[in-house]
């Protein structure tokens, strides 16, 4: 149950991706048939990708990775407009990926705003227009929160960046294929995605850039992808990530199921003593629930549920390499103690009500074995 | 994260020895901060100068609950002396090793004994011999 870190290829999805690297593996730039064929396949999968979030083809940029897409939209971005001002908005939940960039470029001379969130995880769109100076270029705000799955107001903060005529960028890595995401309704001019999230490869991602919306490009070389992202097109990983989008659009309407089987397993969950929901109860992706267990930490129940057979992740620094707590957890306001009890499950389309069942029934045992060892329990 | 568990890490950690307090302990060692997600007490009960019991109680990770588990065997039945002998990197090996990330933060069982021994030598009043 950890679908927010990655998803299992679809079947379809491998099936359309081999032949390109056997018999139709052409180079995409060269002229005779095979590149030729390649050349076709990938700008069938830009429709198909940008059928999905409501986009034009020709406004899709494929990346090598959300993490790329998000760093080519908020460096390219800035730099290129660097001679109109020096300010980035921002939240403090955003994923590394945004955060790490928008560090980066302070470092470099930019200033960031870092709103903060609603102990729900809600960023205030009053928030962002307060925070909006004559210097401000760039507003970035995930669509929603990979660990709490708190689903932002990009469509009221869209509106705000357009009447003040501000590049406004979306991180939508976990929302696509899970909630409608349509570039027009949001109000964004660029918009990351990723293909592993939503049954599709890894290694390959995409910027959407809106008609109009110029960056910088981050990756010099060729010209490929209209000269924004050189490098020899993934012609598999992108054909894959064509088909993954095809399905994922087809199967939106079955995504909203997993609202219930999500509400189930919070309810069963939250039967446990000393237990809490982090994140908004509603405002939530269908398939994310993240609870915090008072007096235990999280790795620990991680690896008593693998042991179980269930995975899972956690906020708890004990398991990251910083070793710090996690910044969404400690920005709703948690303590560290109380992000290091933080357990995170993501459902997907394998999960059925009994998985959850199992889970429900396998967890109390294991919070308990946890807190008859905890010197911190009552 | 559990990747570099060894299988004795993995198999204190599902299956720890001596858990649990001791409630009339002769000294008790407390480390370890809920801030930085790692905390431990160590109980011993000493008897003519040997670590008669020693029992844990952890609020942590993998890798703390396990070295918990693992001092409370490296200990039990040894002088004080020796108790204060025993290092981090000793349980560490006694474990075959732990991950890196793992050596500084999560690694303080040997601190948590040597804490239960002084505390207990400055309870009694005791010196070493």
């Amino acid at each position: 149950m950890d679908h927010s870190a990655t998803t299992a290829t679809d079947p379809a999805v491998t099936e359309a991706m081999l032949p390109y690297f056997s018999e139709k593996y052409g180079n995409p730039s060269s002229l005779y048939t095979i590149g030729r064929q390649a050349r076709r396949a990938i700008e069938e999968a830009r429709q198909l990708v940008a059928d999905l979030i409501g986009a034009k083809k020709e406004e899709i940029i494929f990346t090598g990775s959300g993490t790329e897409s998000d760093n080519l939209a908020i460096k390219g971005s800035v730099l290129k407009n660097r001679g109109k001002g020096d300010h980035i908005i921002t939240s403090s939940i955003e994923h590394h990926a945004v955060l790490h960039t928008c560090k980066y470029l302070e470092k470099n001379g930019f200033k960031v705003t870092y709103l903060p969130v609603s102990k729900d995880g809600i960023v205030n769109p009053a928030d962002v227009e307060k925070a909006i100076t004559p210097q401000t270029i760039l507003i970035t705000i995930m669509h929603a929160n990979n660990e709490i799955g708190t689903i932002q107001p990009i469509e009221e903060i869209g509106k705000i960046a357009k009447e003040k005529k501000i590049t406004f960028h979306t991180d939508a890595v976990q929302t696509a294929g899970k909630i409608p995401v349509n570039v027009d309704a949001l109000g964004v001019s660029m918009l990351s995605i990723s293909a592993h999230k939503i049954y599709g490869p890894k290694g390959v991602g995409a910027l959407y850039l809106r008609k109009g919306t110029a960056v910088e490009p981050q990756l010099h070389g060729g010209g490929h992808e209209r000269n924004i992202r050189s490098s020899t097109e993934n012609v598999p990983g992108i054909v894959g990530f064509g088909k993954a989008s095809e399905l994922a659009k087809e199967r939106l309407p079955n995504e909203s199921n997993l609202t219930a089987l999500r509400d189930s397993l919070i309810k069963g969950v939250l039967e446990i003593e000393d237990s809490y929901l982090n994140g908004h109860p509603t405002k939530r992706l269908p398939n994310n629930a993240n609870f915090r267990f008072s007096f235990i930490e999280g790795e620990s129940m991680i690896l008593n549920l693998d042991m179980k057979g269930v995975a899972a992740s956690t906020g708890s620094a004990c398991s990251s390499t910083s070793l710090e707590p996690s910044h969404v957890l400690m920005a709703v306001g948690l303590r560290p103690e109380e992000a290091h009890g933080s357990l995170r499950l993501t459902l997907g389309r394998e999960n059925t009500q009994e998985d959850v069942d199992y889970v429900i029934s396998v967890l109390p045992d294991i919070v308990n074995k946890l807190r008859m060892i905890s010197p911190l329990s009552r | 994260m559990t990747e570099g568990y060894s299988e004795k890490v993995m198999d204190h950690f599902a299956n720890p020895r001596n858990v649990g307090e001791i409630k009339d302990a002769d000294g008790i060692g407390k480390v370890g901060n809920p801030v930085c997600g790692d905390v431990m007490w160590i109980y011993i009960k000493v008897k003519d100068n040997i670590l008669e019991d020693v029992k844990f109680k952890t609020f942590g990770c993998g890798a703390a609950i396990a070295t918990s588990s693992m001092i409370t065997e490296l200990a039990k039945g040894k002088t004080l002396e020796e108790g204060l002998k025993i290092s981090r990197g000793n349980v560490a090996d006694a474990l075959d090793g732990l991950p890196q990330v793992k050596l500084h933060c999560s690694n303080l069982a040997a601190d948590g004994l040597h804490a239960a021994i002084k505390d207990y030598l400055e309870k009694t009043g005791k010196k070493l011999p």
